[in-house]
This record gives structure tokens, sequence and C-alpha cells, in this order.
């Protein structure tokens, strides 16, 4: 390892960025406490994965790009996620493009509820007893260098909190574009869900095609208060020169439930780390991944639970194909801290592999401090069935039809779970372009 | 021109060992035939050598069907030739619903540009399944996944109602059945009878032969068909077994493949 630190950007740079936003002092020190902790720390170990060569501080500059009133006045790669097939009207949604978000609605109905779903930047002026107390502290910035990093220079982004007992019925919604891929593209999505409220965020992270390198570097914190259940659903389709650093983070309190459906079609190298602390007693986690990885691609894909509360239940669920020369490795962990009694976690990890060059690795752990628990897992990796493929073409299915609908089948369970068929459209099509059909 | 099958000296071999030694069978369209025979004589391996399993590997023989060489074709060129397998054990495949599955093997069948409208195949699908006494949520499931065994043998059945074949081979498809069931699955099997359709029914009991009527019954025997005869045979052989048999051929081990 190089003994000499470089850092993608200097002090002059954040403190810069934090004055041109007007940003409150406390932001601004947190940002530059970050970049020196940058300093003294190493990037992420992900299990397995040797990242050392992986483009890393490609993270380009600032840019700002200038908000739009209109949903028509958004770039055509926006509308095209965005819009529904019937109407051209989107509501509840919020759009970044590079480094800044430029658009943002929100029905009137949920806004005289107290639904605040506004960038994180305007957030942390006008809410700052409700940004200050959450802002990294589900991710630390010295966990690693990464997340110093994203500490540091993270743009954007999101804000949702939901107050105390409101049940927001429709989804909420984000787009992350990054046109240019010299921009900095480090969006932080923080939702805050009061007690006993109820909600859906779905967000989806593309790019512009591309052959520069760059970096998307994201941190997404959850907090679920007592009996608050939240669903968050997000799709990763970016170029296949980005690397995408994704780290989500969900803390959960007493009788609260973290729902995490995410689809990692990616193009490039990817660190995906998603965990849920279940620290309320009753506390539950739901995650469900799938993966498409093709071309020459590297992922990392991690689901974890850590288990403080008594009674409390992480189920998780990865379920990656590779093709041509992907490799993944897919870590489940479960564990569960002593005095976290009648906590129960169950976990999956499987990856269809469908040339001899992919390759896939399921390692499921269990971490167990406490004896009066339940825990689970099951993991495999392999080719397609070939009695399965027999069976189907046994019925007239060509061997070409029949292995397409065992990998879509195998795909299935978690993209009839995003909360819009909109978005579940638009990720069946991200799997048929990156299954090369 | 009414449908023939025929069966003419076919050997088969699972790793290297000799399953199949020579089985000969003629069918007709409108003829069923019954095939029995103690555990582990080949009756499987056979309905899989006829169906192209790729374990399966033929040494020697033809199998035509209205003199199309089957045996040079792949397994979905078998199938779309005319020849259908309800498995012993059919494979679950989750993720894959029973009307996508179904809709793309009857798809597969009509070819691009003649697809069946989804209305169409809808109705199709929830008449049979009725007739089959299945709960319409059988369509939605995934296919074969937790099924029962009894399930998964009604649902072999609604495949072939839909599949519309000329060949039938019928591995067992009584076993697992409460007798409803079988009652069920035998009316359906009769319903399919047809002038220009053989059935092959491999079976271990005469109980499904009360309800549908073969023609002929053969007993296989160490990987050979070593005796046929009618409809007597098989009550015969439920009411005596097989002893009197391998007496009379002077066979003492009937099993093929044990080292
Ligand atoms: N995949 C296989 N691998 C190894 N041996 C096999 C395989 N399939 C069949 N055999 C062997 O071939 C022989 C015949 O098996 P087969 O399944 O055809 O019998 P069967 O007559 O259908 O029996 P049953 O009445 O029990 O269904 C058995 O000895 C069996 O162990
Ligand atoms: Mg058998």
């Amino acid at each position: 390892m190089s003994t000499e630190i470089v850092l993608p950007v200097d002090r002059e740079a954040v403190a810069a960025l934090s004055n041109s936003k007007n940003e409150p002092a406390w932001l601004a020190e947190l940002r530059l406490q970050a970049l020196e902790t940058a300093v003294q720390l190493d990037n992420p170990k992900p299990e397995k994965t040797k990242i050392d060569r992986w483009n890393l501080d490609a993270y380009g500059t600032a840019s700002t790009n200038a908000k739009v009133a209109q949903f028509s006045e958004l770039p055509e790669a926006v509308q095209e996620v965005l819009r529904s097939s019937e109407d051209s009207e989107v509501a509840n949604v919020l759009v970044q493009v590079d480094s800044n978000v430029i658009y943002t609605q929100l029905a009137e109905e949920l806004k005289q509820q107290g639904v605040i779903f506004t960038d994180l930047e305007t957030a942390a002026r006008e809410h700052e007893e409700l940004v200050k107390p959450h802002l990294m502290q589900a991710m630390k910035a010295d966990e690693h260098r990464v997340a110093a990093l994203h500490a540091a220079l993270w743009n954007g982004g999101v804000f949702l909190y939901v107050p105390r007992n409101v049940e927001v019925s429709i989804p909420l919604q984000a787009l992350f574009y990054q046109k240019d891929s010299a921009a900095r593209f480090a969006p932080h999505v923080l939702i805050v869900a009061d007690t006993n409220s109820r909600v859906h965020y779905v967000d989806t992270y593309i790019s512009s095609e591309t052959t520069e390198a760059s970096v998307h570097n994201g941190v997404v914190e959850v907090f679920v208060k007592p009996g608050a259940k939240v669903t968050y659903a997000s799709i990763h389709h970016m170029s296949k020169e980005t690397v995408d650093l994704s780290y989500r983070r969900a803390v959960v309190e007493q009788d609260g439930g973290i729902e995490w459906i995410v689809g990692e079609m990616h193009n490039g190298n990817t660190i995906s780390d998603t965990t849920s602390i279940l620290k309320g007693n009753g506390s539950t986690s739901d995650a469900k991944v799938i993966c498409v990885g093709n071309g020459e691609q590297k992922l990392n894909l991690t689901t974890r639970a850590i288990h403080f509360g008594k009674s409390s239940d992480s189920q998780m669920i990865t379920r990656a194909v590779m093709r041509e020369q992907a490799s993944s490795i897919i870590n489940g962990i479960t564990k569960i801290e002593k005095g976290a009694t009648k906590a129960n976690g169950e976990q999956t990890e499987r990856v269809l592999m469908l040339s001899p060059k992919a390759r896939g690795d399921a390692n499921p752990i269990l971490l167990i401090d406490e004896d009066d628990v339940t825990a689970g897992h099951a993991a495999s990796a392999g080719q397609v069935n070939q009695e399965q493929v027999f069976y189907m073409m046994s019925r007239g299915i060509s061997r070409e039809d029949a292995e397409n609908l065992i990998i879509r089948g195998f795909l299935a369970p978690v993209v009839s779970e995003i909360p819009n068929e909109q978005l579940q459209a638009m990720l069946k099509s991200y799997i048929e372009r990156k299954l090369g059909q | 021109m009414a449908t023939e099958f025929v069966i003419n000296g076919l050997k088969a071999t699972i790793e290297g060992k000799e399953i199949l030694k020579g089985i000969n069978l003629s069918m007709k369209g409108g003829e069923i035939h019954a095939i029995m025979g103690p555990n582990g004589t080949g009756k499987s391996t056979l309905a899989s050598a006829l169906m192209g399993h790729p374990k399966y590997e033929v040494t020697d023989g033809t199998v035509t069907l209205d003199g199309e060489d089957l045996l040079e074709m792949e397994v979905d060129e078998r199938a779309r030739a005319g020849l259908f397998l309800a498995m012993q054990y059919p494979s679950e495949i989750a993720g894959v619903t029973n009307s996508d599955f179904l809709r793309s093997a009857i798809n597969a069948r009509r070819g691009e540009g003649n697809e069946i409208s989804l209305i169409k195949f809808i109705r199709q699908m929830e008449s049979k399944m009725k007739a089959l006494d299945m709960n319409e949520e059988f369509a939605h499931r995934y296919l074969n996944e937790g099924f029962s065994g009894g399930e998964k043998k009604r649902n072999e059945i609604l495949q072939m109602m839909m599949i519309d074949p000329k060949i039938v081979v019928l591995d067992e498809i009584d076993s697992g059945l409460d007798i409803d069931a079988l009652k069920i699955v035998a009316n359906g099997v009769n319903e399919m009878r047809s002038e220009d359709r053989g059935f092959l029914i491999i079976t271990h009991y005469q109980r499904l032969l009360n309800y549908v009527k073969p023609d002929f019954v053969h007993v296989m025997m160490q990987g050979r068909i070593v005796k046929s005869g009618g409809p007597e045979l098989a009550e015969r052989l439920e009411a005596e077994g097989y002893d009197w048999v391998k007496e009379e051929l002077g066979i003492t081990d009937e099993t093929v493949g044990q080292e």
C-alpha cells in the first residue's frame, strides 16, 4: 500500500463549497472534520474483492445545474424514466442531475400533512433539528475512507421526513442522473420516518453513456422510529466506467420495519452494502437484492442485519445472475448481539452463472452471541438446472426460451416486489438489456 | 394419416450401464397400451429415452412417429412433433408461473406470428382446470413449486390437455393420487382419447386401468418387454404379482442395471 496520502479534494475546495451553499456552520465543520479523518483511513476491504485497482478517486468537480420549474424541461433521459405511460405529470418526485437537485415536486396534500421531501442541502438549512441528529449517524464518517469522503463531499440528495402517524400511500420517488462524468456525483439520501408512520420511497441511479471514469459515492440512511414502516426500493444502472460505491443503512427502533428492494443493474464495478441495525425490540428487516452482472464487471454485494432488539427479525434474499466474465461476491451477514433473545435471522444467497468464465461466490455468515435465537441460511452458486431445461423442452419450448424463462424466474421474486409499476417495467427492461436481449 | 408410433430394437445406457436392452413396441392412434413391471426394470428409462433426456444415451434402435425419426430430434422438436411425457417426478421451477409456462409451450408449437390470444388462452386454461377440479390459483402459482404429489400429477394432465399431443406417455400418473383425483385424471385421459392419439401408460396398479381400459398390456423386466397381452394380463398381475411371469420365463432377478 502506498504511504502517500492523496485526497481527491482539498480543504479549501470543501470549505468554499460549503460557503457557496450557505451551509450552516455545523455542517461545514462536519465536512472538514470528515476530510481530515479521510486522510487517516483506508479504503473499505470488502470480503474477497480486491478494489485497489479500481478507480476510486474519480470524483470530478462539483457542478451547478440550473433548476427547472416544469417537468417538460427535464433532460429527456430523466423524463423517460419518470414518465408513466398514461399521464405525463409525475407527482412526488425529486431529480438530481450531476451535483445538485434541479426539480422537486410534492403533492400539496402531503405538505399539509407535514411531509418534508426536499433536497438535503435545503433541509440542512431549513430543518436543522431533524437533519443534524441523523446525518452520518447510521453510517459513520470514520468507518472507512469512502465513508469519510462521502461525508466531506456529498451533494444534492434527498431529505424525506414523515411525521408521526402519517401514512403516505403513493411511493415518493427520486432520480439521480449523472449527465456529465466529470461532475461530482455523491448524493446522500436521508429518510426519517417518525413514530407509527408509513412510507414507500423508490430511487433510480442512471448516467449518460461515457468512456470517462467516474465514481458514484452514495450513502442512504433510514431512521425508522418506533412502529414505523419504510419500504426503500432502489435501481442502479450507470455507465460501465462508473464505479458504484453504495452504502445503505437503516436504524430500526421498537416494532419498526424496514424493507429493502435493490436492483443492482449497474454496468461497472460495484460495492453495494445494505445494512439494517435492528435496535428496538420487535424490529424487522426484509432485504431483497437482485443483480445481473455482465462484461467484465466485478461486484461485491453485502446484505447485513445486526440484531440488538429482542424478538427482532431479519430476512435477506440475494439473487445474482452472472454472464460473460462478470464476477460477484455475495455476502450475507446475520449478526445477533448478546441480549437479543428470541431474535430470528434467515438469509439466502443464490448465484446463477451463465458462462464458463462467469464467477459467483455466495458467503453466508452467521455471527451469533446469544443462545436463545433462531437463524438459518442457504446459499448456492451454479448453472442453469438442466433437469428444469429438459422439463420445459419436453413441452416444446426451445432450449433458449427455456433458459430465458428460468433466468427471469430466478429474478422474479424481487422484481415483483417493486412498489411501482413504472419502475418494475424499467427494472425488467434493464434486466433484458443486461442479459443481452 | 392415422398416428403411428414405432419403437424398434431400442437400447439405451446411462453412465455406461445398459438399461434398455432392445425394446419393440408399435402403437397406432386410438390405442391405449399399458406398461407394467416391477421397480427398477427400466420403465421410466424408456419414457425418458423416448423424450430425449440428455442423461440417457441411445445406443441402438429406432423410434418413429408418423414415419419421422424421433431420435434425430432435439427434445423440444420431439414435443412439437407430437410426443408428450407426463413425468414420474415433474420438475419444480420457481419464478415461472404455471400459466406463463403453458402459454410458452403452446406458442412454441404455434410458431412466431401465430401466438394464441391471451383471452383465448385463459378461457381454455380455466375450462381445463375446472375439468380437473384444480383451484384457479394454480394458474398463478410457480410451476410445480410446493405442489403436493397429487397436484403435480394433475398439473401434468392439465399440460397434456392444453398441448394436445399425438402420443402421450404417462409415467405413474396414478401414484400419489387419492381415489377422487384418480377418477378425475382418468376422466381427463378418457376425454382425450381419439382416433389419432395413442397412449402409453406406465403403471403399477390395476386401479387406473379400471378407469382407462387398455387395449394392450406389456410387462417389462430386465430392460425388455418380456410379455404382452390384453387387459386380462393386468388383472392377473394385480391378483398374483409377477412371480408366475418370472417363473414362466426363467427370470430370477427382474431388475436391470444393478451391479
Ligand atoms: N439417472 C440415473 N443414474 C443412475 N442409474 C439410473 C438412473 N436412472 C435410472 N437408473 C437405473 O436404471 C434402472 C431402471 O430405472 P427406471 O427408473 O427406469 O426403473 P422403473 O422401471 O421406472 O422403476 P420404478 O417402477 O421404481 O419407477 C434402475 O436400476 C435405476 O437405478
Ligand atoms: Mg419409474
